[in-house]
């Protein structure tokens, strides 16, 4: 799946983001292919957030192209907007839950919207959801303000996922975790991913979370962005990137991420011998 | 996109049904074929197959429906068998399995609507009240002590910050009180004018607007509009310092909040609301002196007279006798409210819009207490 010569399900082109005098994107391109995990990493203002925003619409860019399912996404009609938005979920930072209504009914805003279900099909629908994200089956009568963080982008992630979307779109969605929290979140989006078919489209600061699941990686450097694989990236030598993959942390990253390898091959080979 | 369909054709032979699930089977078509399924009847204890060959899509949704006419037709005895699942959907129908099936209806909504729903929802309010009323008692006693200490340490007192409360909830007052007044003195002159003209009595609007304003509307006015504009600001500063967890910052620093922030709140409160007061009157005084003259005729030193005549000194003090009380109580429940602000930004809205209205509330009963206590001791 890292290979991929796949259908490129988002393509940007020449996007340019100014606010004021302040130049964020500069002519940056950058493809997402179909079922591959793609994290997004650059230093703080970089822009990743921005990037993610105007993918999904809610910047405009100063120029360029967002071309999204193969139609450009920016000079779409209202009608054939929303058909798009229904491909795709999108998970904020906090969760971005809708704090008057439960967690079931968080996920049951777009069916209700737009599918006009049964009361009880969109209970069931809701239900499978929470379980999908790993919530206990009671989170769903529960009020996001009664939700740990963990448990609030859990949340967010089941609505984002509430209409079976192609594409979701993360924005840190492990930031404020603790470490085991974290892998466990990493642990739950390649679940998905293989189950569902997801692609994701990933904005992390996350080190542990690119090594253990992104299949590429964009660096946003000198407000362009450079796409690789993980290899590729980590012999770029680009100083930024040179510094962000190979500081301490990137190191420890890749020490834990090898070993867990060598754990994980170990645990399929026993049984296939056996 | 062409249009999304699913289809599910039913055979039966004696014994044994096959439900054959064709098309899409997505989200789109979800309330569709959940209606088809539901309406399903299949003879008791035949054996069912449902052939999955022809689905081209399928998502949760569609998963779930299919699992869950698996688990109804098996609790009711039927031997159920699915056939024909592609490899490529295995994946997401375990999925499905894992985390829908055993949570079928995991969130009942909250029953308001029964009668001992009603019935308790009457006594969770009750108690909520109870429960706030004591608490508010609480803080009001703890805001004295620390007032009493302050004062035996008049150091200790924030003078700055007191200053620049009076600036926010006194000065920049001024126009909105001054305005709303005068437009009151306009309106009871002119509705008394109406009414004492029809006995000859017009002079005498000068003492209804006198003791009107000055005994009760100006002093009641002027709290409402403070309850509303500072009030609620005391309730969303302290509550926005609570969400950043200023407030603890405060306490890890060795500095007590309510001396920091309750008091030069209540003590700027306490001194800008009768010189509000005072204002108010005399704006109030001035639209109703405007109206008298426009309308009746009445010439200022007429009014002037008038009102050396109608109204004493105390009937003025009365009024500002009780701005202090309603400045106590709109300071104290502005903070208190400040103080329940939880971490969540919501909260800082909802209580807000409490503190206000329980200000208001409590100044108006206190309005009343005051107008009984005053006619007991019949001044």
């Amino acid at each position: 799946m890292s290979d991929h010569p796949g259908e490129a399900i988002i393509s940007v082109r020449g996007i340019v983001n100014r606010f004021g005098s302040e130049t964020v994107h500069d002519g940056l391109d950058l493809d997402v292919y179909r079922g591959e995990v793609l994290g997004i990493v650059g230093g703080s203002g970089s822009g990743k957030s921005v990037l993610l925003r105007t993918i999904v619409g809610l910047n405009r860019p100063t120029e360029g192209d967002v071309v999204v399912f193969g139609s450009d996404f920016l000079a779409m009609g209202d009608d054939k907007r929303r058909e798009v938005e229904k491909r795709w979920g999108v998970l904020f930072q906090d969760g971005a839950l809708f704090s008057s209504l439960t967690v079931a009914q968080n996920i049951e805003v777009p069916l209700e919207e737009f599918y006009h279900m049964p009361l009880r099909l969109m209970d069931e629908v809701a239900a499978i959801k929470i379980g999908m994200v790993g919530l206990p089956e009671d989170a769903g009568g529960k009020f996001p303000a009664q939700l740990s963080g963990g448990m609030r982008k859990r949340a967010g992630l089941a609505r984002a996922l509430a209409l079976d979307p192609e594409i979701v779109f993360l924005d840190e969605p492990t930031a404020g975790l603790d470490p085991i929290a974290a892998s466990d979140f990493d642990k739950l989006i390649s679940d998905l991913r293989s189950s569902l078919g997801l692609t994701v489209f990933m904005v992390t600061h996350d080190l542990d979370s690119l090594f253990a699941i992104c299949d590429r990686v964009a660096v946003l450097v000198d407000k362009k962005i450079r796409v690789g694989t993980l290899d590729q990236m980590l012999h770029d030598d680009h100083p930024w990137i040179q510094a962000y993959f190979h500081g301490p942390r990137g190191r420890a990253a890749q020490h834990a991420e090898s070993d867990q390898r060598l754990r994980a091959d170990s645990q399929i080979v026993a049984p296939a011998s056996a | 996109m062409a249009p999304i369909a699913a289809t599910l054709a039913e055979t039966k032979d004696a014994g044994s049904v096959v439900l054959a699930a064709a098309g899409e089977w997505l989200v789109a078509t979800a309330a569709e074929t959940d209606r088809r399924l539901r309406a399903l009847e299949v003879p008791a204890g035949s054996r069912v197959t449902l052939d999955l060959a022809g689905i081209d899509r399928i998502d949760t949704a569609g998963a779930w429906l299919l699992l869950r006419t698996e688990r109804d037709l098996s609790a009711r005895g039927n031997a159920v068998e699915i056939r024909n699942l592609q490899p490529s959907f295995a994946p997401l129908f375990d999925q499905v399995r894992a985390g829908g099936i055993l949570a079928p209806d995991a969130h009942p909504r909250p029953a308001h609507h029964s009668l001992i729903g009603f019935v308790a929802r009457i006594g969770e309010i009750t108690l909520g009240l109870l429960g706030r009323a004591y608490r508010i008692l609480g803080f009001l006693g703890l805001v004295q002590l620390t007032a009493l200490r302050l004062i035996s340490h008049p150091r200790r007192l924030r003078l700055t910050a007191m200053a620049a409360q009076m600036e926010q909830t006194g000065v920049n007052a001024l126009p909105i009180v001054g305005l709303l007044s005068f437009l009151i003195g306009v309106v009871i002159a002119y509705q008394g004018a109406g009414q004492l003209r029809r006995f000859g009595a017009e002079i005498y609007t000068v003492d209804l607007l006198a003791i009107g304003i000055l005994r009760e509307l100006g002093v009641l006015m002027t709290a409402i509009i403070i309850a509303g504009r500072s009030g609620s600001a005391f309730t969303a500063q302290i509550g926005t310092m609570q969400v950043n967890e200023e407030v603890d910052a405060l306490r890890t620093l060795g500095l007590d909040p309510i001396e920091v922030l309750v008091i030069p709140r209540l003590f700027g409160l306490l001194l800008t609301l009768p010189m509000l007061t005072l204002y108010a009157n005399l704006m109030g005084l001035f639209g109703g002196c405007l109206m008298a003259w426009g309308v009746l005729g009445i010439t200022i030193p007429q009014f002037m007279r008038e009102l050396q005549y109608s109204i004493s000194e105390r009937t003025f003090w009365i009024g500002v006798f009780k701005a202090p009380f309603f400045a106590a109580v709109i300071a104290t429940i502005g903070c208190y409210e400040g103080f329940q602000v939880s971490r969540s930004a919501e909260s800082v809205g909802r209580l807000t819009t409490l503190s206000v209205v329980e200000s208001i509330f409590l100044v108006i009963v206190i309005d009343a207490g005051f107008s009984i206590f005053f006619s007991v001791l019949g001044i």
